[in-house]
């Protein structure tokens, strides 16, 4: 649980670092999972323009998708609501015993 | 998420001030709600609030059929145990299984050993500078366990001054008694005295420190989840 909460501090922090050094900053937060999801609700990441990003949405599996949408709404602007379904094998990888879904909030921070 | 709100939610935790993030799913707009210290009466806010005391974050839909994402921001859950005593092992031991960041303070060195306390915060001091140096706050519960006047008042006056949610003190009813016509003589009242547990924990019979020590973090529990029937119970 502390752990958490350390994670998310680092992470909105290092959004405001971003924001303050003046690159485009998009904010990714899990609201809602089903199954067997590797982070809770709540989890985030963030990104800035040139792709470096900290923190997790998920055990590494979709993190990459994430962070490629993110930089779409850096570019736009817009808000995005995506599902995603860890399938079995994935899953497995990060130590699941059954597959997952989740959705991601991505939003630009401005 | 704007760049302000952003900056007050990140000065909101740094003040371990309990906040709840809502965002519109449709619009992105997000505002910074407080529930704790807001009157219940409003749909948005009263969602905030049961998300918050269940701190478990999610999607709400209001009556409007709007979609909202509820992200609580809770700052730790933290115990301070007063009295290196035998109950304060299984008691620090639970209050670690649940979250808790725990700390003891006693300041006879023999009782607070580090042997006896595994994982836990030892404070080797009396216990009104122990509470100055925990800085106890909205999400502290605070157990005295001394039932030793000269060790557990100091801390309970300190206490009684601040915002936890949780103040337990075991010893009898008439050990209680005593305890609060000495606070009434440091002039607290009825209203102070409500938010003391004494005696501590819930009436399960419990007999053994472990079992005394689970009736306590039951009640703890309880003020934590359900702080209004804690408040009914103090009215009745």
């Amino acid at each position: 649980m502390t752990t958490e909460i350390v994670e998310h501090d680092r992470v909105l922090e290092k959004a405001a670092e971003w924001k303050a050094a003046g690159k485009g900053v998009a904010l990714a937060t899990v609201v809602a999972t089903w199954g067997s999801s590797p982070r809770p609700v709540g989890s985030q990441l963030v990104v800035e323009q040139g792709g470096d990003f900290v923190g997790s949405v998920s055990g590494g599996c979709i993190e990459g998708a994430v962070v490629t949408e993110a930089r779409q709404t850096i570019a736009d602007g817009l808000t995005r609501l995506i599902d995603y379904g860890i399938s079995d094998e994935t899953a497995w990888q990060v130590g699941l015993a059954c597959g997952g879904k989740c959705e991601v909030f991505i939003e630009p921070v401005e | 998420m704007k760049t302000e709100l952003l900056d007050q939610l990140l000065r909101d935790r740094a003040a371990k001030r309990q906040v709840v993030v809502a965002t519109d799913m449709a619009s992105g707009d997000g505002q910074l709600l407080y529930p704790g210290e807001t009157p219940p009466g409003d749909e948005l806010t009263d969602a905030a609030r049961r998300v918050m005391l269940a701190d478990k974050s999610g999607i709400v839909e209001l009556a409007d059929g709007s979609k909202v994402f509820l992200h609580v921001h809770n700052p730790p859950l933290r115990m301070l145990i007063v009295g290196a005593v035998h109950i304060a092992q299984p008691l620090s031991q639970m209050a670690v299984l649940a979250g808790y960041d725990v700390a003891i303070v006693d300041p006879r060195r023999e009782f607070a050993s580090p042997d006896r306390f595994p994982g836990v915060t030892i404070i080797d001091a009396w216990p009104d500078d122990g509470v100055d140096q925990f800085v106890p706050d909205r999400r502290t519960a605070i157990v005295t366990l001394t039932h030793d006047p000269k060790l557990d008042d100091p801390a309970l006056i300190k206490v009684l001054r601040s915002d936890v949610f949780y103040i337990g003190c075991l010893g009898s009813n008439r050990t209680h008694g005593k305890r609060l016509e000495r606070l009434a003589s440091e002039g607290f009242g009825e209203t102070e005295f409500n938010r003391i547990h004494g005696p501590v924990g819930l009436d399960i019979g419990a007999k053994s420190p472990a079992e005394i020590a689970v009736s306590i973090m039951g009640e703890i529990t309880e003020a934590l989840r359900r702080p209004r029937i804690i408040e009914s119970k103090a009215a009745e």
